[in-house]
């Protein structure tokens, strides 16, 4: 589904990561961890299209990242679903509308029903029709996540997704997220959260990769 | 809620450029409205003024009393045998005093004057070759002067012409600085809404479905506001003094039957020019934006 060979990235100060070559497979499931500033979201960002790579290449769904027109990698996006670090709304449209859009915004059908099945789950039943900013940090990430799965992608990325979630809900989310990859998502998920992530070995076979001297490691099982 | 209402609700109503939108459209309309109405009255002018003048002519006769008579029947007798004259009747005294009481007030003493003759002619619609007329009346009754009113005519009917092309050059500039100022307001408005543009490709719109929901809500309202600027425009050229009044050329100009369908175009081609504007603006400002 992704597939990195020999990436570095270099925001202009001096490289963050060099020479990555990794391939997320359909239905895989990987962490990512690493110190903060070393890398997690550049590396995400790299993942959905948000940046180019400063050299080698990235292919994202059978499709070469710098090749792509505008219109391909809309059609890409389409099928990666995103939680950001930083959740970003339409903060003048509803919870319940800010979920839908990855369908609504691509002309996909949308079920009102699907929506607020997704929002209960999520815990976000009751906050359905409220306007993003007046959600705490904690539904704001639920939101986030309740969006980037409505139109069932290929691929989840997620970034910090239970920053700000007590340990009840963050195990309520990362059970939606391994049902989503039994049913063949590729998922990654950015997290210093040592917990989740065994909890989730627990359940998926995780592997958990960690950037830090500007290399991606994977780790074995030490965890 | 359906997809094509998400759609036009992802840009936020508020902001300074739909605002731009909607009250230069207004203003525009209303300045297109009195353009309009400059030139299809200036077109009504000088059909009027060439209609009337066409297809009549004069021929004057100075001549010494004594002559007045001979030469009137000569010159009768060239015009009888020129073709393209379908008729030619001599002026009664009284029909030209009633014409120059027009111009010199009703007590001058007209026996007093030593007025020219004047023959009236009705043309053919092909009419007569008026040079040729011309060298035989010179040949055969010098007293006698052909006038076509060409010289009265043409001036009036240039004028009228000229003033239309003016008309219709305020026209395209109006519809210019009409989508000038609307592109300037689709860039802004997509400027301001970075985030939602942002939002919106993370979740992968393309930039056809973005550029829509600026283009929608901009059409709209340059469709409200021209609709407003004409319905205004209208109202004052119905408040203005109609023909009869003292000022007979400026009392003329508006819309007459028909043509008063014609400003009613002008709302619905402003939403054609703010929708190509809007587009062609907001797939460049896309373009830029990665
Ligand atoms: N747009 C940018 N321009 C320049 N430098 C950037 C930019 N974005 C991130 N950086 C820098 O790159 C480094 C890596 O940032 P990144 O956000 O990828 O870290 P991270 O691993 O996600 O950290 P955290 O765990 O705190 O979220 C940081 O030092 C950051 O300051
Ligand atoms: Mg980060």
């Amino acid at each position: 589904m992704i597939v990195f060979e020999d990436v570095s990235h270099d925001y202009g100060g001096g490289p963050l990561f060099r020479d990555v070559s990794v391939r997320l497979e359909q239905g895989s499931f990987h962490f990512l961890t690493g110190p903060s500033g070393a890398g997690k979201s550049t590396f995400l960002k790299l993942c959905y299209g948000e940046l180019l790579p400063s050299s080698g290449k990235v292919t994202l769904l059978n499709r070469d990242l710098r090749e792509m027109t505008r219109d391909q990698l809309a059609e890409t996006r389409e099928r990666i679903g995103v939680v950001h670090q930083d959740c970003q709304f339409l903060d003048h449209l509803t919870v319940e509308q800010n979920v839908g859009l990855p369908l609504t915004a691509t002309d996909r059908p949308l079920r009102e029903s699907d929506v607020s099945d997704l929002l209960g789950w999520v815990g976000l039943g009751a906050r359905a029709d409220a306007l993003p900013p007046t959600l705490s940090g904690g539904e704001r990430q639920r939101a986030a996540l309740a969006r980037a799965i409505i139109g069932a992608p290929n691929v989840l990325l997620a970034d910090e997704p239970t920053g700000n979630l007590d340990w009840e809900m963050s195990q309520r989310l990362m059970m939606l997220l391994i049902e989503l990859n039994r049913m063949g998502t590729a998922v990654l998920i950015a997290t210093h959260d040592l917990n989740l992530i065994r909890f989730a070995k627990a359940q998926v076979q995780a592997r958990v990769m960690r950037i830090s001297g500007r290399k991606l490691q994977l780790a074995g099982a030490e965890l | 809620m359906s997809a094509r209402a998400i759609s036009s609700l992802v840009v936020p109503g508020r902001g300074q450029s739909v605002w731009l939108v909607t009250l230069s459209s207004a203003a525009m309309a209303f300045l297109a409205v009195f353009a309009l109405a400059l030139s299809v009255t200036s077109a009504r002018l000088a059909a009027t003024w060439s209609d009337a003048l066409a297809q009549t002519a004069t021929v004057r006769i100075s001549a010494p009393p004594e002559e007045m008579d001979s030469q009137t029947a000569l010159v009768l007798d060239v015009l009888r045998t020129t073709p393209g004259i379908a008729e030619a009747r001599v002026m009664v005294p009284e029909e030209q005093a009633a014409l120059l009481e027009a111009w010199l007030g009703p007590d001058l003493p007209l026996d007093a004057l030593p007025l020219p003759r004047l023959i009236e002619l009705t043309e053919t619609a092909e009419g007569p070759d008026r040079q040729g007329l011309r060298l035989r009346l010179a040949a055969e009754a010098p007293a006698a002067v052909y006038d076509d009113h060409t010289r009265w005519r043409r001036p009036l009917v240039q004028a009228a012409t000229r003033l239309q092309s003016f008309a219709l050059v305020s026209l395209v500039l109006i519809g210019a600085v009409t989508a000038a100022m609307i592109a300037l307001a689709a860039s802004a408005a997509l400027s301001s809404n970075g985030q939602v543009i942002r939002v919106l490709r993370l979740v992968g719109a393309r930039d056809r479905f973005i550029a829509l929901a600026f283009v929608r809500r901009i059409s709209r309202r340059a469709l409200y506001g021209s609709a407003a600027g004409t319905a205004v425009a209208m109202l004052a050229l119905l408040a203005l003094p109609q023909a009869g009044s003292a000022v007979p050329v400026l009392a003329g100009l508006g819309f007459q039957g028909w043509t008063w369908a014609l400003p009613l175009t002008i709302p619905p081609l402003t939403a054609i020019l703010a929708w190509a504007a809007s587009m062609a603006t907001a797939f460049r400002v896309l373009r830029g934006v990665t």
